[in-house]
């Protein structure tokens, strides 16, 4: 009975120091198979269509799969990045079998044909051949987007700190808010372009603003909704307005403000590919506008993947950084 | 323990006048007279309770005391000045414990100190109030760990270290279970014994007002105006089942419009 429930949660770790062989990780067994399997298809089969990388590709998964082999044996040795290995087990086993699945509908059986679909190999060989301008795309997608995002953010948690804290502000702002906030960022690109001294700071206006906008309205609403007491308590206290706003209405605002900066996070990936439309020779977006353009499709299923990762582990990061702020909050949610 | 607090008594208190006092708020356009004609003179360091059934004003009383609102008609004042703003010499309790949840019981206690920029000679005083109310062990908690008693000690706390001179009390124990409401009842009236402050305690709990005040104010259903007005001079500690105050109970009970078999 325990030790389905401890399958269940992935705990086979613990379970397995109780069995004779101590210390295997059963589904890191099941992951080396499945991804030798990935290996042996791509390498044992032929191609319908030559594409580079094949035995590139093969050779990497069959290193994941001894990988995945020693790691079974030594896994219970690492710590907690050997517990959070193990609770990703099934997730490897899944991946390799995806990578063998995809591999066969591709290029082998070319049920997806090229040029719309692309093999693993051919992601992995636009990887190995163009990674020298996939890097500096990084680069100048992560100075734009860094400049755009934290301007963006910083104007709109000030916007909504006013908005949310004086009537008049409101008056004036919320109905402005209400009718940009809508507008797709390609809209605002005529304006860009006359308001701008380059296309460049126009690209870094159209990430802030849709990555300002959600945290503007997020922070206006948190700022309105503080239980009115708090306030009556500091003030009978003997708190000035400065310190109503800065130690009253922004820290019991604060998790409303993670909220629209998690939105405005993703917004300022979504609207990369539009700001770098405008003029840019490098980036991401425009990494991926112009081999749309030239039907590259592997390179762009390649960058999307470096995007999506990337988008990812902001998003990790941002979780740290609002645990540490609102660890007040444990215990309450 | 409650030296600090109790240095100087005399000064520690204030007189509050409330005098002919009429207020009304406008709730979406409709007018809500909440107090009527209501004057009160309450002594340096005094107990006086306000006894009335819910929803009657007694808390838009203790605002105006506070200095949150201004009232309509009428005058609120301190020592014979009028209280126009808020000010820390006159702190507010309300039935919510209302601790900020961002903050631990340490930080939370040091807010009025903070907010008047006294922290730095002052600070000492944070543990000497946390100390008085028994939460020396809870200071670095944060205030969803707390009991309900805990809190509303802690918000007494965060009141006291700015050594008030007129206590405002919401129906402080109002939400706390019956056990924890009669310690409670007991500490507060040992805190206003060594730190001197004026008190006034609003509350629908007859025994209550009778166990601590030295005068109970019957107020009526809204608007408000006072019905009746009764002291209590048996000495503390009180006992709940003295004769006198039995049957200051039950007068006042009558007074509520409560019939004598309850």
């Amino acid at each position: 009975m325990s030790a389905t429930i401890e399958d269940t949660f992935g705990g086979t770790g613990r379970r397995s120091l109780a069995l004779p062989v101590t210390g295997l990780w059963r589904n890191g067994l099941l992951a080396a198979g499945t991804w030798l399997l990935a290996s042996a298809v791509t390498y044992g089969l032929p191609d319908v269509i030559t594409w580079g990388a094949t035995e590139l590709f093969a050779i990497v998964t069959l290193a994941g799969a001894i990988l995945f082999v020693a790691l079974s044996l030594t896994v219970h040795r690492l710590g907690s990045v050997g517990r959070t290995l193990v609770h990703y087990g099934p997730w490897f086993i899944v991946l390799g079998l995806w990578l063998a699945v995809w591999e066969v509908l591709t290029a082998k059986l070319g049920w997806l044909p090229k040029p719309f679909f692309s093999p693993p190999q051919g992601l992995l060989h636009v990887y190995v051949t163009d990674w020298e301008r996939l890097l500096i795309c990084v680069a100048y997608t992560g100075r734009l987007w860094g400049l755009g995002f934290f301007s963006g953010i910083l104007v709109g948690f000030a916007g909504g700190v006013a908005l949310g804290w004086s009537k008049r502000f409101a008056y004036w702002g919320m109905p402005l808010l209400k009718l940009i906030g809508p507008v797709p960022a390609s809209a605002w690109i005529p304006c860009t372009f006359f308001l701008f001294p380059t296309t460049f700071h126009a690209s870094i206006f159209l990430v802030a603003l849709a990555s300002g906008i959600p945290v503007a309205i997020l922070t206006a609403a948190g700022v309105g909704q503080v239980n009115r007491s708090f306030y009556d308590v500091a003030r009978t206290l003997g708190a000035s307005n400065r310190f109503l706003i800065f130690k009253v209405a922004i820290p019991a605002s604060l998790p409303n403000v993670f909220v629209g900066v998690f939105m405005g996070l993703y917004y300022s990936f979504a609207v990369l590919v539009v700001a770098e439309m405008l003029g840019a020779k490098f980036g991401l977006g425009w990494y991926l506008q112009f081999n749309t353009a030239y039907s590259a499709y592997a390179n762009v299923y390649a960058a999307l993947i470096i995007m999506a990762l990337i988008c990812a582990g902001l998003v990790r990061l941002l979780f740290v950084v609002r645990d540490r702020l609102l660890g007040w909050q444990k215990g309450i949610l | 323990m409650a030296l600090a607090l109790a240095e100087n008594v005399v000064s520690n208190s204030i007189a509050l006048d409330i005098e002919g006092v009429t207020h009304r708020y406008d709730l979406d356009g409709r007018d809500l007279q909440v107090l009527d004609n209501v004057s009160i003179v309450i002594e340096p360091g005094e107990f006086v309770a306000l006894l009335g059934p819910s929803g009657c004003g007694k808390s838009t009383l203790l605002r105006l005391a506070a200095g949150l609102e201004t009232p309509t008609t009428g005058r609120v004042l301190e020592d014979g000045r009028p209280i126009i703003a808020p000010d820390p010499d006159r702190i507010l309790v309300f039935q919510d414990a209302t601790l900020f949840p961002w903050r631990t019981v340490r930080d939370n206690v040091a807010i009025g100190l903070e907010a008047r920029g006294l922290i730095r000679e002052l600070e000492y005083r944070i543990d000497e109030v946390l100390k008085l109310v028994k939460l020396e062990g809870f200071a670095d908690v944060y205030p969803h760990q707390l009991s309900g008693g805990m809190a509303q000690r802690a918000a007494l706390a965060r009141a006291l270290v700015n050594d008030p001179k007129l206590l405002l009390l919401d129906e402080p124990f109002g939400k706390l279970d019956s056990l924890t409401r009669l310690r409670m009842q007991n500490e507060l009236l040992e805190l206003w014994k060594s730190a001197g402050f004026t008190a006034l305690l609003v509350t629908h709990d007859v025994e209550e007002a009778l166990l601590l005040a030295d005068r109970v104010i019957v107020l009526s259903d809204r608007p408000a105006s006072i019905v009746a007005e009764v002291r209590v001079d048996r000495p503390h500690p009180r006992r709940r089942d003295d004769a006198g105050l039995v049957a200051l109970r039950r007068a006042l009970l009558e007074k509520l419009g409560i019939s004598h078999d309850v």
